[in-house]
């Protein structure tokens, strides 16, 4: 049963973020949102790395077992992903700026519309 | 000779490296001359292009041949039979994405010539049209689950910041907002569904996927959210709805390439559907009375209704507008309906027993359908952009009697029109004349509302070509000329294929359609090219 | 490698053909006739009096810049008996970021729900 609190914590991550990213209407609040998310996957991308009772996967010379490492491969995965996941909070946090500089609002509802 | 060979065999890594080494040469170019740059990114593309064409003569001289290529190494798999490395495998349906996307970008860098001349920050606007373009030879050609979820990210990124490229004005932006937020969230989705592949199987490879794929639970909750997050970034209704902001008000030569990068994440879709789950399709999921109830005929049916939904709401909601690019990016909407129609309606016959043919006619309609599309609409955006360049206005109400001083435009648009609407002698028709007939068989009224949703599509565009172009003559417009050389060059090429596709359709259909629709049908050829007897 | 005689093959459907060059030239055989037909009719009208002036319904006829039909009015009719689906398509294209992965979540929901039950 231990074992399963990372997968729990994963969906409830990611519902909050989807909450966050749906009903609430402040712009900022939205990009949390989003970050909430990615965090959501990025935990259970590492989560798929763990064997019981291993060690980080990294090799040390002569005293270093390969069968009791946790699989690398994830963790090339998620180094990626939080990668790209900077770039688009980056993109997204300057492109609020510039909205704000036009509209002087951080409402969503109030931006959106397409006046003639 | 061997230096050919050579360059052959190492094409589809040389056709992402090389856009992807000029976006990062393009600002120290850009510091020396400004037509130095301009030449040097028309250079890079055509150099692409080179490759595209030399990979594309030897994918189909033999029949049913697949071209892998593994990053770093030589073999594709282990000795244990474990598949550890990148791969890029090109079969006839990733060529086919390649060559679109080509001709889209080679006029899209010389339209951008003369129609972004007078904006600065001109040396950002080329690199990330270059890694934009980079981005989507990456997102086609590739093999591996997890470099498709990096170039999606990579071309939606560069994508974002293209559509948000006119700051001073504050409805760009927002445009670029709704896209990032909606691309973000629909990529996020897309990693999830494949972490849960991996943690089941151990493989991001496709190929290995493939073969070693089960229908389990957690299999199932992978395909909803990869079927949806993939159609979300495709432009179906009912999410469709950022499509007409993003399209409507980006440059238009930015517009030109995402028409492409949204048949792209199409084309996503068709790669999960058809090859990961390829060994799926015919599970029997329920029996209701002596119908089995498969995985393809469910996906299909529901796919059919989402398609009619899409053409639907595409069509009216166009009828609407009154703004220029708004209203050709609804119509955008409801052409990508008519590819998921023919779609939806092969998938429910193509894989049974008692199927006559049906289902491979229609799936050439729709993949037919994707070239017709991309060049039809990237048309139609051209000249929009060409009549805003002219006379500054976006709003139709505004515009009136530009015959007289824009011949060749007219002419171009006129070309675009009926291709759309599907008119005969356009490439539009023969697709559509394909479409209607093969959906004809699974039921009657897909083919009826396919037929009036284009007649309604013809009524729109001839609504714009009254209000922009016939008319009396306007005296605000006294002075407007033709446009500059370089986009009426982008336009002509653009007709010329659009004119040639349509009068000789058999000939596409047979050297360029019939090798993707083998290869979506046959998914077992795409695994033993990479597993290797099994 | 391709010969001159692929040029000219029909398209076949499995219930129909197309062949846009055989079409070309029945349209322009059958504009031909048209124009033959044309060349036959009535060729006496008196210039300059009530028969070329153009008719509208007993309207005046205002400038040329005036009489040119605006986007936004060009389907009246169309648009006014369809208000009812008018109004609840725009009620639906709010802007609105949120409500778009609302509409994400709900066709995940739906999908799901026919395929975890069927």
């Amino acid at each position: 049963m231990i074992y399963n609190i990372p997968y729990i914590a994963v969906v409830a991550l990611i519902l909050i973020g989807l909450y966050a990213v749906i009903f609430k209407r402040n712009l900022i609040k939205i990009v949390i949102g989003i970050t909430l998310i990615e965090s959501g996957v990025n935990l259970f991308l590492i989560t798929l790395a763990f064997r019981e009772g291993s060690i980080a996967p990294i090799y040390r010379g002569s005293g270093s077992n390969p069968l009791n490492m946790s699989l690398p491969v994830p963790h090339a995965l998620t180094l990626t992903s939080i990668v790209i996941g900077v770039a688009v909070l980056a993109l997204m946090l300057s492109l609020i700026i510039h909205i704000y500089k036009h509209y002087n609002t951080l409402d969503v509802s109030k931006i959106g519309r397409e006046k003639e | 000779m061997n230096l050919i060979d050579d360059l052959i065999f190492h094409s589809p890594a040389l056709i992402v490296a090389i856009p992807l080494l000029g976006a990062f040469l393009t600002p120290l170019v850009s510091k020396i001359n400004d037509k130095l740059r301009n030449v040097f990114v028309i250079f890079i593309v055509f150099l692409t292009s080179f490759f595209v064409l030399l990979l594309a003569n030897d994918i189909y001289s033999v029949c049913g041949k697949i071209h892998t290529y593994v990053f770093g190494g030589s073999a594709a798999v282990t000795q244990g039979g474990y598949a550890i490395r990148i791969l890029f495998e090109v079969d006839g349906l990733n060529i086919f994405m390649a060559l679109i996307t080509t001709i889209l970008a080679i006029a899209g860098v010389i339209y951008s010539w003369s129609f972004m001349k007078e904006n600065t920050g001109l040396d950002k606007y080329y690199t990330l049209y270059l890694l934009m373009i980079a981005g989507m030879f990456g997102m086609i050609l590739t093999g591996d689950m997890f470099n498709f979820f990096v170039f999606l990210e990579i071309t939606s990124i560069s994508s974002c910041a293209l559509i948000a490229f006119w700051t001073n004005k504050g409805k760009a932006v927002d445009a670029g907002f709704k896209y990032i937020v909606v691309s973000a969230t629909g990529a996020l989705f897309v990693l999830f569904a494949i972490a849960i592949l991996y943690g089941q199987y151990n493989a991001l490879n496709m190929a290995v996927l493939a073969s070693k794929i089960q229908f389990s639970f957690l299999d199932k909750i992978a395909l909803v959210v990869l079927v949806t997050g993939l159609a979300m970034k495709a432009g179906i209704v009912p999410m469709h709805m950022w499509l007409p902001d993003a399209y409507g008000r980006a440059p238009s030569s930015v517009t030109l390439i995402l028409v492409g990068v949204t048949q792209a994440s199409l084309y996503g879709a068709l790669r999960m559907i058809f090859t990961v789950y390829g060994n799926n399709l015919s599970n029997t999921l329920n029996q209701i009375g002596d119908v089995n109830i498969d995985l393809n005929l469910l996906l299909g049916i529901f796919i059919v209704a989402l398609a009619l939904l899409t053409i639907f709401i595409g069509v009216l909601m166009a009828l609407k507008e009154n703004n220029f690019k708004r209203m050709i990016a609804f119509a955008a909407v409801a052409e990508i309906g008519y590819m998921i129609l023919a779609i939806g309606a092969a998938l429910t016959t193509v894989f049974s027993t008692t199927d006559t043919g049906t289902g491979v006619m229609a799936l050439k309609g729709g993949i037919f359908h994707i070239l017709n599309d991309a060049l039809d609409v990237g048309l139609l955006f051209l000249v929009a952009g060409a009549v805003y360049y002219a006379t500054k206005e976006t709003s139709l109400n505004r515009l009136g009697g530009l015959a007289r001083n824009m011949k060749y435009t007219t002419i171009f648009f006129l070309i675009g029109l009926l291709a759309v609407s599907g008119m005969p002698p356009m490439n539009g028709f023969a697709s559509k004349l394909i479409i209607y007939e093969s959906t004809y068989q699974v039921n009657p009224i897909l083919s009826i509302i396919a037929i009036l949703c284009s007649i309604l599509l013809l009524a729109v565009f001839v609504k714009v070509f009254h209000s922009a172009f016939l008319g009396p003559k306007q005296s605000r417009f006294d002075d407007v000329k033709e446009v500059p050389k370089s986009m009426l060059l982008a336009m002509g090429i653009i007709a010329c294929i659009i004119i040639f596709i349509g009068l000789f359709p058999n000939l596409v259909i047979d050297n360029i359609v019939q090798p993707a629709v083998n290869a979506l049908t046959n998914h077992s050829n795409y695994i033993s090219n990479v597993i290797g007897g099994i | 490698m391709i010969e001159i005689q692929d040029f000219l093959k029909t398209l076949g459907t499995n219930s129909g053909f197309w062949n846009p060059l055989v079409w070309g030239v029945i349209i322009v055989i059958s504009l031909l006739i048209v124009y033959i037909i044309r060349g036959r009719g009535n060729k006496k009208y008196k210039k300059q009096t009530e028969q070329t002036k153009v008719f509208l319904s007993g309207n005046p006829e205002l400038e040329k810049e005036e009489m040119h039909v605006k986007a936004s009015n060009i389907y009246w009719g169309f648009m006014e008996s369809f208000k009812w689906l008018y109004n609840g398509l725009d009620k639906m294209h709010t802007g609105n970021v949120s409500d778009y992965i609302l509409w994400f979540v709900i066709i995940l929901g739906i999908f799901f729900i026919i395929l975890g039950v069927i």
